[in-house]
C-alpha cells in the first residue's frame, strides 16, 4: 500500500481544475500547470526508486482488497513509461509557452494538457479493465478538445474524422470488456490473469483479446493507422508533440499489458498475428513517410512506422526483446516530441510546410539543422544516441526466436526512417537560401529550450542507460513473468 | 430473456451502424449514441439478467443479482452523455465555420 501511487493522476488533474477557474491569468495557469508537471515527474521517479526496493507497489482504493476493488498498480514497466510521459509533456507544455498565441491559452488550453495527462498516467497505473476504460476516455476528451482548439477549418474537420473514430473504437473497448466480464466474471487484471490461466485460453478468450487488439490497434495506430496522418498535422505543434509523444503509446502500452498479462497461452495465434500486423505497418508506414511533401505528414507518417517497430518486440515475445521494445518506448516518446518540434518550427520559420518550397533553413537557423540531424540519428538507432540500444535489444531477441522476416523488416524500416528524414533534411535546410536576412525571424528563447533539453535526454538516455537498465530489466521480467504481478496485486 | 435482449442489443447496432455510416454529422452523432446503447444493453445480458434479490445488505433472499454490470453501465453513459456533447460541439462548430453538415463535402480540410 502506498497512497503517493495516486499523484501522477491526482497532481495533473486537480491542477487542470484548479486552472480552469483562473483562466484569465495566464502567467499565474503556466507557473501552475508546469509545477504541477514537473513535481508529478519527480513523484514518479522517487516511486520508480521505491519499487526498485520493495517490489509492485498497489493501492487499493477504499481499502476494497483485490479483486473486489478498483486498484492502481505500478510496476517498473508503468512506472517508467508514467516518468517519461510526465517528463515530455512538461517539455511540451513549455514550448507551448512561446509558440501557442494568448487567444487559446486563455481557452483551456493548460488545463486539456494536464486532464491529458492525467488519462495517460491513470492508463498507465490502473490495474483494472474497467478503470482503464474509464482513463482512456478521459484522455480522449481532452485529445479532442486539445485537437479541434485552434478552431480552422482543418482542425475541425481532422477532430469530426478523430472523434467519430475514437467512439466506434471505444463502442469496441466496452463490447469487449462485456464479454470478458461474462465469461470471466471479473475486471481485476491480475484475476482476469489467472481465471484465463486456468482454462487454458480457451477459443472464446483467444475470440475476445482479437476485439481487444482491434480496439488498441486503432489507439495506437498498428496497422489500423489511417486516421493519424488527418489528426497529427492538424493542431499546432505544442500540441502534435504532445500527441506524437504521449496517444499512441497509451495503446502500445495497453497490447503490452494485455498480451503479456492476460493472453499470452496461445503466442502462435495471437501474437503471430500481432507480428504480421507490425510488418504491414512498417510498410504502409514507410510507404507514407517518402511520398509526401508536406512535413508534417511525413513525420506523422514517422510515428506509425515506430509503432510498428515496438510491436515487433511484442511479436517476438522473448524477455530481450521486450527489454529492447521498452528502452525504445521510452527514445520514442522523446524523439517524436522532438521531432514534431523541430518540424513544428521549421513549418513556422519557412512559413510553409511544403518541403519542395523550402531550401537552405541552414544558412538562416543553423541551430534547427543541427538538431534536426541529431534528431533524425537518433530515429534511425545511431549510437551514442537513445534509438541504438532499443534497436540493439529488439534485433537481438529476434534472431533468439529466429524471426528472421520480422528482424529484416524492422531493420529495412529504420533505413525508411533515415531515407525519409534525410530526404528532409536534403531539401529543406541544403540548397540556395530563400529565406533573406530581412525577413529572417529570430529563434526564441523558449523555443530553443525545450529542443535542447529533449536533444539532452536523447543523448542522456543513449550514453546513461545504465542508469535506467535495472528498472528496464525489472519491468520485462514482470512482463514475461504474469505470476510476478498476480502475486503482488492478489497477496493480502 | 438474456436472448431477447442480445436480438434487442444486435438491431440497436444495426441502426447505429446504419445512422453512423449517412453522410450527415447529426446522423452520426444519433448514431453513436444508439451504438453506445447497444453496448449497455450487450453487457446488462452478459452480466446475467436478475438473477436474485436486490444486492442490498439485510434485504431477504439469499443470492443477490450482480451489481457491477449497473454500476459499470452507468459510468459509460455519464462518459457518453460527455463525448455527445462534445461531439456536438465539435460540429456545429465545423457547421459554424462551413456552413456544412454533410462528411462527404467536407473532405480534405488542407487549408
Amino acid at each position: 500500500m502506498s497512497n503517493l501511487i495516486i499523484l501522477p493522476m491526482l497532481i495533473p488533474l486537480l491542477g487542470g481544475i484548479l486552472l480552469v477557474f483562473i483562466r484569465r491569468y495566464v502567467v499565474l495557469q503556466r507557473f501552475i500547470s508546469m509545477g504541477a508537471l514537473v513535481a508529478t515527474t519527480g513523484i514518479c521517479i522517487h516511486l520508480l526508486a521505491r519499487i526498485q526496493e520493495q517490489g509492485i507497489l498497489r493501492l487499493d482504493f477504499g481499502g476494497w482488497e483485490p479483486p473486489f476493488g478498483i486498484l492502481f498498480v505500478a510496476d517498473s514497466f508503468a512506472m517508467l513509461l508514467a516518468t517519461t510521459a510526465s517528463f515530455v509533456a512538461a517539455v511540451c507544455l513549455l514550448f507551448a509557452f512561446s509558440s501557442v498565441d494568448r487567444r487559446l491559452e486563455q481557452l483551456y488550453l493548460y488545463p486539456f494538457v494536464l486532464f491529458l495527462v492525467a488519462g495517460v498516467n491513470g492508463s498507465f497505473l490502473t490495474g483494472d479493465l474497467f478503470n482503464l476504460f474509464v482513463c482512456f476516455e478521459v484522455l480522449l476528451i481532452a485529445s479532442y478538445v486539445l485537437l479541434y482548439i485552434a478552431g480552422g477549418k482543418r482542425q475541425l474537420v481532422a477532430s469530426i474524422k478523430y472523434i467519430a473514430l475514437n467512439i466506434v473504437s471505444s463502442w469496441f473497448f466496452l463490447i469487449a470488456i462485456g464479454f470478458l466480464y461474462g465469461s470471466a466474471g471479473t475486471l481485476n487484471l491480475a484475476h482476469l490473469s489467472e481465471r484465463i490461466a486456468e482454462t487454458g485460453q480457451t477459443p472464446l478468450f483467444t475470440a475476445v483479446s482479437f476485439i481487444f487488439l482491434i480496439v488498441f490497434s486503432l489507439k495506437a495506430g498498428l496497422l489500423l493507422y489511417f486516421w493519424l496522418p488527418a489528426s497529427y498535422s492538424a493542431p499546432p505543434p505544442a500540441i502534435a508533440a504532445l500527441f506524437g509523444a504521449l496517444l499512441t503509446k497509451v495503446g502500445v502500452y495497453a497490447l503490452f499489458r494485455f498480451f503479456t498479462l492476460l493472453f499470452y497461452h496461445e503466442p502462435q495465434v495471437t501474437h503471430q498475428l500481432i507480428g504480421i500486423l507490425a510488418v504491414l505497418t512498417m510498410v504502409g508506414g514507410s510507404l507514407g513517410a517518402i511520398a509526401y511533401t508536406d512535413i508534417r505528414k511525413v513525420i506523422s507518417y514517422n510515428v506509425i512506422i515506430a509503432i510498428g517497430f515496438l510491436l515487433t518486440g511484442l511479436a517476438v515475445f522473448s524477455e530481450t526483446a521486450l527489454q529492447g521494445a521498452i528502452y525504445y518506448l521510452i527514445h520514442d516518446m522523446v524523439a517524436k516530441a522532438l521531432l514534431f518540434m523541430i518540424g513544428g518550427l521549421m513549418v513556422i520559420t519557412a512559413g510553409t510546410a511544403r518541403m519542395d518550397k523550402m531550401s537552405g533553413l541552414i544558412g538562416n537557423y543553423p541551430f534547427l539543422g543541427v538538431a534536426f540531424f541529431i534528431t533524425m540519428l537518433s530515429l534511425a538507432g545511431i549510437p551514442p544516441f537513445s534509438g541504438f540500444l532499443g534497436k540493439v535489444l529488439i534485433g537481438e531477441g529476434a534472431i533468439e526466436g529466429q524471426s528472421y522476416l520480422i528482424l529484416a523488416a524492422a531493420f529495412l524500416s529504420s533505413i525508411m526512417v533515415l531515407y525519409s528524414l534525410l530526404r528532409v533534411f536534403l531539401s529543406c535546410f541544403w540548397g540556395e537560401t530563400i529565406i533573406g536576412r530581412g525577413e529572417q525571424l529570430v529563434l526564441k528563447n523558449g523555443w530553443i529550450l525545450p529542443c535542447l533539453i529533449l536533444l539532452a535526454a536523447t543523448l542522456g538516455l543513449g550514453l546513461g542507460a545504465e542508469t535506467i537498465a535495472v528498472h528496464v530489466k525489472t519491468a520485462a521480467e514482470v512482463l514475461m513473468n504474469p505470476q510476478i504481478y498476480i502475486d503482488a496485486v492478489l497477496s493480502p | 430473456m438474456e436472448t431477447l435482449m442480445i436480438v434487442l442489443s444486435g438491431v440497436l447496432v444495426t441502426a447505429g451502424t446504419y445512422l453512423l455510416l449517412s453522410k450527415s454529422i447529426l446522423k452520426m452523432i444519433i448514431g453513436t449514441s444508439v451504438l453506445s446503447h447497444a453496448a449497455h444493453i450487450l453487457i446488462m445480458a452478459l452480466g446475467g439478467l436478475k438473477t436474485g434479490g436486490e444486492p442490498l445488505i439485510g434485504s431477504p433472499e439469499d443470492a443477490y443479482v450482480d451489481a457491477l454490470p449497473q454500476a459499470l453501465i452507468l459510468t459509460s453513459i455519464v462518459i457518453g452523455f460527455a463525448v455527445t456533447a462534445i461531439f456536438l460541439v465539435v460540429a456545429y462548430k465545423a457547421y459554424q465555420a462551413t456552413g456544412l453538415d454533410r462528411t462527404d463535402k467536407l473532405k480534405g480540410g488542407e487549408s
